[in-house]
């Protein structure tokens, strides 16, 4: 038993360090140091950097245009950009519409969606979740309906990601309610959001941002060329792409990174006074947070093993994003408490690189800990809230 | 034994109760926190004609005599109606020491209109290198012919955009986290030398980072004795804690209550959620650590009303639990509110945000776990 890489994998991580060391932008890099929102332009600007390497789609084969990388390799690659505190490639597009598509479109399908999605020219966002159905997804009402060559869409959605500048919108549409059960009936469509009858609303986060959206849909016309293969059966494609959503969310290596921050950050002296770890009430709970962080790595690396030698990753996937995000809370809630009274104003203008250093209040980093901690309590509801992924786990480990 | 108000204690709590449901909804609320000041001076003067601003001050300085269980029944409603106006910075701190520390002067020209609602004030308890440490002071103040040199930094100081006044610890002695040597200033806020960085603060209050730069003052505008301040700074600062301890209750049993109903209400699976019993025992576990916290709130009341020698203990043993058993309150109110819970929308979101504030200000839970060892 050792988790010792091989020569191959090692050079392999080699090289991912080399390109993160000759080509993540420096002005990016500062953003994401400092905790700052990267602009719609900087999330592009990245994902053509990993496109023109190659290493847009980690996760998707050859054929379509994938790295076709072992799990390992993946993992390797998940872990370094976590560990350099680099952005995520955006989901929406490689991680979730691209192997729908490729796995369950048509040819034609293909041909017009993917090249987009790999070169990041074409913004993708997700249409699930409904006003009425969030846990209970099975429920959306979001209808469309079959008139002539197109279908005719209404509805709302809600909880979408950076819908305001998405291109394209996938969704899960009902095109049946007479069903015997509500999971069949729903179909999987591809909606341009420059379709007449679009319109997206912002939905303003506890932390001041427009980050997530509701989407109406009036009478918008949908041609029937964008359902994704069979009418009535969105919801099996639909549910493969949460697993995918859920594998993803241990993200070890960016909880890594944070730990030291705060390690670095509460060692230090603040103007003077006392470091924060000189507490040992602090310091033990900064030491059971890594021990949970450890523990967790090891849970993610037993089900990589698993898949290495060709096991679906199954229900396990739970575990890692009920603990995964277990984790990112605990590190949110010890970086608010190291920052203390400087995690209390509340002034978004200091959050930009070019805000003058003489006014700023505090450092600046410490001062969007608490923005974080607020912001990042949905960690533990969307992608399926931590009560579902508990559900999932008796339901499918234990039998229940 | 008797847990039962008097009956000018419940008229009390009855009449703030009355105002926050019938004049301070959360509209109203979220409008005030975005206007200009942060709060509304038309309501503070109608807080000063309620007789609100002058509950926690002996009568003898025109107050009306009210002790810790009136303030804990005013700062609970605060809690529930998550009033933005700065009871806090002006009546509880920056009064708390003119009540404690002033001459019969400086009760004339400070505290009067503070009770009548006419002067705003703050007290600049922290600097940026003492934490939570109160007598962590490094202002320093040079006695120069019969007046003082004010030189250094504060931070947070709650209400410090005020134009009125700011209360001022700097030390006149001693060496920087001696308890001895620090004197309590009157400085006009207009003084010569005030630099202010104002902010709002992430619970929609507001602040200011405070640079003394040379600043002047008389002699005139010591309160109480020269290097004597620190037992005033200490007492203040215990009342303050308490007083934000019963808002933070306050909330708590909002965001619990709020969070039942949304669950009776919230349709999925074709049932209400809160028929699911892993909800219900989550619940069940939010309204015990309420009623626990509660019940750790009228010990510290009852203590500090008797001027009991575990007085202050308690009231590190009510900060721990708030940051304790309440952060978990406010954080499964969240939960189970879903991604409505982290809307700026939903009223829950700026709940969770005055509690997170609250937590930190004077010592978060870890801070108070030490002192209360330190007391026991």
């Amino acid at each position: 038993m050792d988790i010792i890489f091989s020569a191959e994998e090692l050079a392999f991580q080699q090289e991912v360090r080399t390109f993160l060391k000759e080509k993540y932008p420096d002005d990016i890099r500062k953003k994401q140091d400092s905790g700052i929102s990267l602009s719609r332009d900087d999330m592009i600007r990245w994902q053509k950097i990993l496109y023109e390497q190659g290493w847009a789609a980690v996760n998707w084969p050859v054929e379509n245009g994938g790295t076709g990388w072992s799990p390992i390799q993946r993992y390797i690659f998940e872990n370094e950009i976590g560990a350099a505190n680099a952005p995520e490639f955006l989901p929406f597009g490689v991680k979730m519409i691209g192997p729908i598509i490729y796995t369950f479109g048509n040819d034609e399908q293909k041909r017009r969606f993917l090249p987009d999605i790999l070169s990041s020219d074409v913004w993708w966002c997700q249409g699930y979740s409904e006003p009425g159905s969030g846990s209970d997804l099975a429920s959306l009402k979001t209808k469309a309906e079959r008139q002539g060559d197109h279908y005719l869409v209404n509805g709302t959605k809600t909880w979408t990601t950076l819908a305001q500048y998405a291109d394209w919108i996938f969704c899960l549409v009902r095109t049946s309610s007479d069903v015997a059960r509500r999971q069949e009936g729903i179909s999987f469509l591809l909606i341009d959001m420059q379709t007449p009858g679009v319109s997206v609303k912002p939905i303003i986060t506890i932390d001041g941002v427009q980050e997530i959206n509701e989407v109406h849909f009036e009478n918008v016309e949908v041609p029937l060329e964008n359902l994704v293969g069979e009418e009535g059966k969105g919801w099996t494609y639909g549910k493969v792409l949460l697993e995918h959503e859920r594998t993803n969310m241990a993200t070890v290596a960016r909880s890594e990174y944070r730990l030291n921050r705060l390690k670095e950050q509460a060692g230090q002296s603040v103007h003077g006074g006392p470091p924060c770890m000189d507490d040992p009430n602090f310091a033990r709970k900064v030491a059971a947070a890594e021990i949970e962080l450890k523990a967790l790595e090891y849970t993610q690396l037993r089900t990589l093993a698993a898949v290495a030698v060709g096991k679906a990753p199954g229900p396990e996937s739970s575990i890692l994003k009920i603990k995964g995000t277990l984790v990112q809370q605990m590190l949110d809630e010890l970086l608010l408490e190291a920052a203390g009274y400087y995690a209390l104003p509340y002034v978004p203008d200091q959050y930009d690189l070019e805000f003058p250093n003489s006014e700023r209040i505090g450092h600046g980093a410490e001062t969007r800990s608490s923005l974080k901690y607020f912001n990042n309590r949905k960690a533990s509801i969307y992608g399926g809230s931590n009560e579902i992924q508990k559900n999932v786990v008796a339901k499918h480990v234990l039998g229940l | 034994m008797n847990f039962s108000l008097s009956e000018e204690q419940s008229m009390l709590a009855d009449s703030i109760a009355r105002f926050i449901d019938n004049d301070y909804g959360f509209e109203k609320r979220q409008e005030i926190a975005e206007s200009e000041k942060g709060y509304s001076p038309e309501l503070w003067r109608t807080y000063a004609e309620l007789g609100w601003t002058a509950v926690p001050f002996a009568e003898d300085d025109g107050g009306l005599g009210g002790g810790p269980i009136e303030l804990m029944l005013m700062m609970e409603q605060f809690g529930r109606g998550l009033v933005v106006e700065p009871f806090l910075a002006t009546i509880v701190l920056a009064g708390g020491v003119l009540q404690r520390a002033a001459s019969a002067p400086q009760k004339e020209q400070w505290l009067s209109g503070i009770i009548e609602g006419s002067i705003q004030a703050a007290l600049a308890f922290s600097e940026p290198q003492g934490r939570f440490e109160i007598s962590d002071i490094a202002t320093s103040a040079k006695a120069n012919g019969d007046k003082y040199i004010l030189n250094g930094h504060k931070n947070l100081v709650l209400n410090g955009a005020n134009d009125d006044l700011l209360i001022i610890p700097a030390r006149t002695s001693g060496s920087q986290s001696d308890q001895s040597g620090i004197t309590l200033f009157a400085v006009a806020a207009d003084s010569a030398g005030i630099e202010r960085k104002c902010y709002a603060t992430v619970d929609a209050h507001h602040a200011a980072d405070i640079t003394l730069k040379d600043v002047q003052v008389d002699a005139a505008a010591v309160l109480g004795e020269v290097g004597q301040g620190f037992a005033t700074l200490q007492a203040v600062i215990d009342e303050a804690t308490f007083a934000v301890c019963a808002e933070a209750v306050g909330i708590m049993r909002t965001m619990h209550d709020k969070t039942v109903e949304y669950s009776k209400n919230r349709v999925q699976f074709g049932v209400p959620i809160g028929t699911f019993q892993a909800l219900q025992h989550r619940m069940v576990d939010t309204l015990m650590a309420c009623e626990q916290t509660y019940s750790l709130l009228l010990w510290t009341a009852m203590l500090n009303t008797a001027n009991d020698p575990d007085a202050r203990k308690a009231i590190s043993a009510l900060k721990y639990q708030i940051g304790t058993a309440g952060r978990k309150v406010a954080q499964e109110a969240v939960q189970i509110h879903g991604a409505m819970g982290v809307t700026w929308e939903l009223d829950i979101a700026h709940y969770f945000k005055r509690f997170t504030a609250i937590e930190l200000l004077f010592g978060n839970a870890d801070f108070h776990l030490n002192r209360y060892i330190e007391l026991s």
